[in-house]
């Protein structure tokens, strides 16, 4: 009882908060955050004040207003009259759409990069510790810029790809030629490649600020179905084997299930690629044929005769039809990939190597091939320690999507933070915006990323 | 703890932000050198030359306003902008002036809060394409790939167009001249659209000038002129009236070679008041008596400055055309000097 007692109830001193630990860390705290604050305050109290002195405002109506420019490329439906807030979303539909397949491709690369690294056959190992050396200790800006002058000065012009009357008449074939049974176009703007297209749409639904194609909901949801019935069989025949000892024959039936209803899906549809062409066509669409003198065979309206025999003969400044991908698209594309690939194969190789050797010679010992130790032991055990870089690389590939301005790409940068801001002079509004963008873009990327890191992670029973 | 914790006096620091809209003319005085925006590189109208030293037709100005204000046309400092920073780098302060090519529009002059001046160089827009494309109008573009400078008005300008005209393009941006006319000749677009004067300076500066040609249409109205920041009208009026001296010294035979003695010699009282022999002109926009005459023998009077620059007897070879005085059919034109 004494005890309880015996301690003197000690009165609070000021100095107390500097030399009592009981309190000093709230001081300090405290201190910290009143600094911040004022900091902040006076930031905001200086722009506000400079905005008022230059007679300025701060708003986001011109988000609304026509933004009178055009953009190149455009996944969703955009004119000049559309709004200064649309070109803000198909700017970022072309930054989502570089780091989407960006992420993919240099995940693709950086594992297989990371595992050969390890490779015990010395060439390829070497090879990719050159790639890897290489690539990631030179600036990713000058990747980009490098395949992008690569890719537009050692192809042709769309012209050498013309065929006029007059070569017909002289026999001389074009100077440059299609690619891959003239399916795929390399010119010096960009790179065509077939368009997959049906002859019976099912029509979209247009969503407001953007339309989806149902034809290609139904060939996801097939899919999708498809797969769902595929493991069905195949847990199935598992149940089968477990209680019988034997397991039926189910390749041929999961294949089936898998392949038949999207290609009964496709043919009902009239699935067909377009090809980008230069050919020169009437109104209706038909070939406008030259004959050995360099003559068009056309009736007095301008149409192809149905029967003429002669040769085809080009139009037009570039190639139409299929899907165009520009060459600053192409070069943002490859430059990241490859860059993020190599530090991508140096956190697969690490991981890797973070795996204690023991388990991998356990397998060995218990007779598993090398192929099915790495899938099944060694890699599972690896994305462990993967995982947490690997986001972080996300990000960066991501973030270094706004490079795009080295190659006039017109992503989020190049149209809210480019020509509209530059249009509407509205830079911290523009500035703002984009950054809040760009931080809710990584976020969403760490979220997803984290969500997988928990299913990866070590489970601790 | 019964006694609650008063952190005494947090002093409310009262935070001023200490940027005030202070006069150009005090700033440019106190730092003795004039900061004006040109262009990173337009042949004929600002670039450097062979030693580095910016020249141009729109350098001139900015030298004339250096005489002007500073009494030496060597004192500027010259910051190149593109057509995407330049009315940032204005706005914020960068630059005391922008004479970059730079279009007046409405919403320029209003909305961005600034103040065209006068108008150096009536343009319009126009195309540029290689001869063996075998295009001799703008309206058979349809489906070209067109290079087109960002955070310009002919970026506006050619989608209206192809839109009027009921045709499809693709554009590609880019951020310069320089870049546009590698991007021209490398074959990345058929064909490059900007000022009819810019288009005349690229085309003299290629080597194969002769393969390619600027198509007739022009397809919009482009006064071109220097810019300063809202607000500050007697910077403004500085600007604009060492323009308005150059051009009145075209009109009154005032150049270069005899502006330092026509002021004594000459009967004409306009002329006089311009020169500083009468009047206290100077000193009403914050000057000395001869500003005027500093500015004009800095690089000559309007017609000496175009005639050295892009005239007729440069590469350029642009006419005067619209640029030529009110009284020999053009549209330059100075307020009396009263």
């Amino acid at each position: 009882m004494t005890m309880a007692t015996s301690v003197p109830k000690e009165s609070f001193r000021l100095s107390m908060l500097l030399y009592d630990t009981r309190f000093r860390s709230y001081t300090i705290q405290i201190v910290v955050l009143i600094l911040f604050l004022a900091a902040l305050g006076w930031l905001v109290n200086n722009t506000v004040q400079n905005l008022a002195a230059k007679d300025r405002t701060f708003d986001f109506g011109f988000l609304f207003n026509r933004a009178g420019y055009d953009i190149n490329p455009h996944l969703i439906n955009y004119t000049n009259d559309d709004t200064h807030g649309r070109a803000l979303l198909v700017g970022l539909l072309n930054t989502l759409s570089v780091a989407i397949f960006g992420c993919i491709f240099a995940t693709i690369l950086g594992v297989a990069a990371g595992v050969l690294r390890l490779s015990s056959n010395w060439i390829v190992a070497r090879l990719m510790t050159v790639y890897v050396e290489i690539t990631r200790n030179v600036p990713v800006l000058l990747w980009i810029i490098v395949t992008y002058v690569a890719l537009a000065e050692t192809t042709s012009p769309p012209s050498a790809f013309k065929i006029t009357p007059d070569m017909v008449k002289e026999g001389i074939a074009p100077e440059a030629s299609m690619h891959l049974w003239s399916s795929v176009a390399i010119t010096n703007r960009e790179i065509s490649i077939p368009a997959p297209l049906v002859r019976h749409s099912l029509g979209s639904i247009d969503f407001g600020l953007f339309s989806l194609s149902l034809d290609f909901l139904a060939f996801v949801a097939l899919l999708v179905a498809s797969i769902a019935v595929s493991r069905w069989l195949g847990r199935r025949a598992t149940r089968i084997q477990e209680e019988t000892g034997r397991r039926p024959l189910t390749w041929p039936l999961r294949a089936a299930v898998l392949i038949l209803p999207v290609v009964a899906l496709l043919t009902a549809q009239g699935f067909h690629l377009e090809r980008p062409s230069m050919w020169k066509t009437d109104t209706n669409g038909d070939y406008i044929l030259v004959d050995g003198t360099g003559q068009e065979l056309v009736d007095a309206n301008g149409l192809a005769l149905p029967d003429a025999e002669g040769q085809r003969i080009t139009s037009g400044f570039n190639f139409r039809g299929g899907i165009p991908l520009t060459h600053a698209f192409t070069a943002l594309l490859v430059g990241l990939v490859f860059y993020t690939g190599a530090y991508i194969a140096e956190i697969v190789r690490a991981g890797i190597l973070a795996v204690s050797r023991g388990q991998s010679e356990a397998a060995y010992a218990l007779g598993l091939a090398p192929q099915r130790t790495m899938n099944l032991v060694v890699l599972p055990q690896a994305l462990r320690v993967i995982v947490p870089p690997l986001i972080s690389q996300y990000l960066n590939l991501t973030k270094n999507t706004s490079l795009a301005a080295a190659v006039s790409f017109m992503d989020l940068k190049g149209t809210l933070g480019g020509i509209t801001m530059n249009q509407t002079g509205k830079e911290l509004e523009c500035m703002l915006l984009m950054m809040g963008i760009y931080l809710v873009l990584s976020l969403i990327i760490s979220a997803v990323m984290n969500v997988y890191n928990k299913a990866v992670m070590l489970k601790e029973r | 703890m019964k006694k609650s914790v008063f952190l005494g006096t947090v002093a409310a620091t009262t935070l001023v932000a200490g940027v005030a809209a202070a006069a150009t003319l005090d700033d440019v005085k106190a730092r003795d050198q004039l900061i004006c925006g040109v262009n990173v590189g337009l042949t004929g109208f600002g670039a450097p030359d062979a030693s580095g030293n910016y020249q141009g037709f729109d350098v001139a100005i900015c030298k004339a306003v250096a005489a002007a204000v500073l009494g030496d046309p060597a004192k500027v400092k010259y910051v190149p902008t593109t057509g995407e920073t330049r009315f940032t780098a204005l706005a914020s302060g960068e630059v005391d002036l922008l004479v970059r090519n730079s279009t007046w529009t409405y919403s320029r002059d209003t909305d961005l809060k600034f103040d065209f001046v006068g108008v150096n160089y009536y343009d319009g827009q126009g195309f540029m394409v290689k001869k063996a494309l075998g295009v001799s109008s703008a309206k058979e573009l349809e489906g070209a790939t067109i290079c087109i400078q960002t955070g310009t008005t002919t970026e506006l300008n050619l989608a209206d167009f192809f839109k009027a005209n009921n045709m499809s393009y693709t554009p590609v941006t880019i951020q310069d001249d320089a870049e546009g006319q590698r991007q021209y000749i490398a074959g990345a677009c058929d064909a490059y659209t900007t000022d009819a004067s810019g288009l005349a300076a690229v085309r003299a500066t290629l080597p194969d000038a002769a393969e390619h040609v600027i198509l007739p249409e022009i397809i919009s109205k482009e006064p071109l002129g220097p810019v300063v920041r809202h607000g500050d009208n007697n910077w403004g009026d500085i600007v604009r009236w060492t323009f308005y001296a150059l051009v009145a010294a075209e009109e009154y035979g005032i150049t270069s070679a005899n502006v330092n003695d026509i002021g004594a010699t000459t009967q004409n009282p306009e002329v006089k008041r311009l020169l500083g022999a009468e009047g206290e002109y100077g000193a009403m926009m914050g000057l000395d008596q001869e500003w005027a005459k500093r500015a004009i023998a800095a690089s000559g009077n309007y017609g000496e400055i175009f005639a050295a620059n892009i005239g007729e007897s440069t590469p350029i070879a642009l006419a005067r055309g619209l640029n030529a005085l009110w009284t020999q059919g053009g549209l330059m034109y100075a307020p009396p000097f009263r």
